[in-house]
């Protein structure tokens, strides 16, 4: 396996005010894969992300961006980053086409007026490359701030909830083109209230909560492992108790004696599937009028996570 | 040394110059020609010359850094405080970009703009009065120190400042009242007893007086503290400027 392109070792960041908004965060992020950081809000995402961009002193630890220390060789380790911040932050009077211009400036590459028009072509922006900031819609401002942050070629990629303010169509375009990003080599860090978001285009997930990362694991791992299935069996009669011959069986029963509630690990659910109960209800002569399954999203995990460490 | 970030700064900064050119460049015109026809035209008439030169080109060192002065400061406190307003600093923090490449661009377009307003300033007092500039290379270099230390201060300011208020307090509350009181209009000599004493605690005095000996080779104060005090004072800011960078005063968080 090549090594990480960005390595994070015991980091911390406590605030003058004594908040403590990361506790000794360890990370790796591979190269060209889409790591999505999910956290409710204040879990230290954003703060996660300003110290590996600079926005953000860290207290203690280190970080390591492709093998360059962060604090020592911090001009080579910050040329790599592009970030696209979560506020829509721009200058409202200046074109599209001279910000973006600025902003490869600013990551030390000179002045290539075909290198702006491939970003902005790639982001559907060229046709309004002479039109002033102020001009463009929230979901255009949004692309012009993704478009700054690819004016350099960065190998990584950090997006801060890419998808905010965005509507559902604009969401679909930007997911086609983050994918699009990763394809042409781009590790892509992208932190997000839609959950939909990271179980669409995330490769591992990552969840922090208080300041502390909790769970860094693949996202098909993940559900696997976390995720459940579960089935509703509706009786065509209703019955007393669960029969003695599936006491075996992970089944609840309702209080009407209708309903049957079959759960079971989605790895489970993967490997055999519901024949086992349907062969078994029919060989005990429990008529069923239907069965409805619910596999749990990346959302249910989420959420028993976050609450389960409330 | 990111010299590709120095020439974007610089040319972001001078593109909003240009943007508001008219208001730019117009406003110093007019104040200067106002300054002209108050100053030189009424009181001109009374005072014919002071230590030997008219006085309407008396006044113009004064008049050049009365708006050299307010123009570096509020360019570079405009330009490094308007990204933290918007919270477009964010790509300044994240780029690879140290102090000396930020005082270049931000500070060296700030200092750029002043010194155009000072020749505009120039262009327009030949209008009214003649004069015979005596150590021009002098006048560039002060006018140089003057610009450059007062656009640091600016950019201190602006890294200060939490509110447009802020912005504004130094420049009109004191840079503009001591730069009155510096000898823009008059010469210390003129000043009655306490006051042609006092005044010498004004730094703006030593200012005054660097321009105007470059100008007409009269001064009210020894030229090598004038210069003394100038270089100190841009000594001074850049220790801050560095400072501000190296820890991130409010910058970073």
């Amino acid at each position: 396996m090549s090594a990480p392109i960005l390595a994070i070792t015991g980091l911390t960041k406590t605030y003058e005010s004594g908040h403590q908004a990361l506790k000794g965060i360890d990370l790796e992020i591979r190269r060209g894969e889409i790591f999505a950081l999910l956290g409710p809000n204040g879990a230290g995402k954003t703060t996660l992300i300003g110290a590996v961009c600079g926005l953000v002193r860290p207290t203690g630890g280190t970080i390591r961006v492709n093998g360059l220390d962060a604090a020592r060789d911090w001009r080579s380790a910050r040329a790599r980053i592009g970030l696209v911040p979560q506020e829509l932050s721009t200058d409202m009077f200046e074109t599209v086409a001279n910000t973006v211009a600025f902003s490869r400036g600013l990551f030390g590459k000179p002045r290539d007026d075909a290198a702006v028009e491939r970003v902005l072509r790639a982001l559907s922006l060229w046709e309004k490359r002479g039109a002033k900031i102020m001009q463009l819609s929230g979901g255009m401002k949004r692309r012009v701030l993704i478009a700054k942050a690819l004016a350099h070629d960065p190998e990584l990629l950090f997006l801060d909830e890419p998808s905010a303010g965005v509507d559902v169509e604009l969401r679909r375009e930007m997911w086609a083109m983050i994918l699009k990003l990763r394809d042409q080599g781009v590790t892509i860090i992208l932190t997000t209230h839609y959950i939909e978001e990271a179980e669409e285009m995330a490769d591992r997930i990552g969840v922090i909560d208080k300041g502390k990362l909790i769970l860094v694991e693949p996202k098909a791992d993940l559900l696997g492992r976390l995720g459940k299935t579960e089935a509703t069996i509706t009786l065509a009669k209703p019955i007393e108790a669960i029969p003695a011959q599936f006491a075996d069986w992970p089944l609840a029963i309702s209080d009407d004696g209708l309903t049957l509630t079959y759960t079971i690990t989605a790895a489970e659910a993967e490997q055999r599937g519901l024949a086992p109960l349907v062969k078994a209800l029919d060989a005990a002569g429990m008529d069923f009028k239907a069965l409805d399954t619910h596999r749990s999203s990346l959302e249910d995990i989420f959420v028993d996570l976050v609450e389960g460490r409330a | 040394m990111n010299l590709h970030a120095i020439r974007a700064i610089y040319g972001f900064e001078m593109a909003r110059f240009r943007r508001t050119m008219f208001q730019s460049l117009f406003t110093p015109v007019l104040t200067t020609s106002l300054y002209f026809v108050v100053f030189g035209a009424a009181m001109g008439g009374r005072l014919h010359e002071v230590q030997g030169v008219p006085y309407g080109a008396f006044i113009i060192p004064g008049l050049m850094l009365l708006t050299v002065l307010s123009e570096s400061i509020a360019n570079a406190s405009f330009g490094i405080y308007l990204p933290r307003f918007t919270g477009t600093i964010y790509e300044l923090l994240s780029a690879p970009i140290g102090t000396i490449e930020a005082l270049a661009g931000y500070v060296g377009a700030a200092a750029s703009k002043s010194l155009i307003l000072a020749l505009v300033i120039l262009a327009t007092a030949r209008c009214f009065v003649p004069y015979h500039i005596v150590h021009p290379l002098w006048a560039i270099v002060f006018l140089l120190l003057i610009t450059v230390s007062f656009s640091l201060f600016g950019f201190i300011l602006g890294c200060f400042a939490d509110g447009f208020e802020k912005l504004q307090i130094v420049p009109l509350m004191i840079v503009t009242p001591l730069t009155f009181l510096g000898g823009t209009f008059y010469s210390v000599d003129m000043l009655p007893k306490p006051w042609s004493t006092i005044t010498l605690f004004n730094p703006i005095v030593y200012l005054v007086n660097g321009l105007r000996w470059a100008f007409y080779g009269i001064a009210d104060v020894n030229i090598a503290i004038a210069a003394g005090i100038i270089c100190l004072f841009l000594v001074g800011c850049a220790g801050i400027v560095t400072y501000i960078f190296t820890t991130g005063w409010r910058l970073r968080t």
